[in-house]
């Protein structure tokens, strides 16, 4: 039986900057990747969804805080709840957790300066759909391009929620956290971008790791619906 | 029924933004020490009567204008 393309949709918000990017690395990990504008009441039908990076409504009040009220996010809502793979990079993770999708907070960087350059990331957890190609303690590089990515956790997030740390000082995050997972682990953020490096051309293919991961769970998903 | 919001970030809360701006006093010769940065949200809000407009701003604060995570609020009332 051949493997079918899973359908993994990209939201743009106005603002949103790496929606492209995304939607050619997705494609280029073999899915059918599919645009989605952000004042759809409903998402089509879909196998995962990805909020992208950028400045969703020029990150005005706090980073991500406008745009959780965008229409197409109470469907982005829905799909989660009923299991639905969510990625949210870079601004898309800032939208997760003011849309209280995953937990946590991003505020300015530590240095209080935009920080625009490769990092390397240590994989804590590969039993998530989002790692699941990648070996237990793996790093990674992945470039990473943000004024506000300092990771403030709740009082009480259980280790086995942190799938990414930093492996170098970068923004100030509590206890280095780069990535994390919801309670169930199918809806994931993470400040790096994995889409700026599918390819050695780009200094890194290491976001593929994680880009064809959640390709290889969302066709999973799929196939178990067909 | 005029409102002010003061969000600030929480106590614990690294607050970048106001080490800087201690440091830049420092420059300027002020011996300060706490400095913390905040924001401030005026509007005008539609109530019957001052309780009912404390309520009203306090839901907009737990939905929108303060993330409770990170930051606490105060709200003033004036008219």
């Amino acid at each position: 039986m051949a493997s079918p393309q899973p359908r993994i949709g990209v939201v743009t918000f106005p603002g949103s900057l790496d929606d492209r990017d995304m939607l050619w690395a997705l494609a280029a990990l073999d899915a059918e990747a599919v645009p989605v504008w952000h004042a759809e009441e409903q998402l089509p039908d879909l196998d995962a969804v990805v909020l992208p990076g950028g400045f969703s409504y020029g990150d005005y009040l706090r980073c991500g805080a406008i745009a959780r009220l965008s229409p197409v996010m109470n469907a982005v809502a829905a799909f989660a709840a009923d299991g639905g793979l969510v990625l949210g990079v870079c601004n898309g993770f800032q939208i997760l957790c003011e849309a209280g999708l995953l937990p946590g907070a991003l505020r300015a960087n530590e240095s209080l300066t935009y920080v625009c350059r490769d990092v390397r990331l240590t994989v804590e957890r590969t039993d998530t759909p989002f790692t699941a190609r990648c070996g237990p303690g793996q790093t990674l590089v992945m470039p990473v391009k943000h004024g506000e990515g300092c990771y403030i956790r709740p009082d009480h997030l259980p280790q086995e929620q942190v799938v990414l740390r930093y492996g170098e000082p970068v923004n100030g995050s509590v206890d280095d956290i780069a990535g994390v997972v919801n309670e169930h682990r199918n809806v994931m953020g993470l400040m790096p971008h994995p889409e700026h490096a599918v390819d050695p051309l780009l200094g890194s293919a290491d976001g593929a790791f994680v880009l064809a991961s959640l390709v290889d769970s969302a066709r999973s998903r799929a196939l178990a619906i067909a | 029924m005029k409102a002010t919001v003061l969000v600030r970030p929480k106590q614990g809360i690294l607050d970048p933004q106001g080490q800087a701006v201690e440091s830049a006093l420092g420059h300027l010769g002020f011996a300060v020490r706490d400095a913390r940065v905040g924001r401030v949200v005026d509007l005008e809000v539609e109530a019957s009567d001052p309780a009912a407009a404390r309520a009203e701003v306090e839901r907009m604060c737990e939905q929108l204008l303060a993330n409770p995570l990170v930051e606490s609020y105060e709200i003033s009332l004036d008219g």
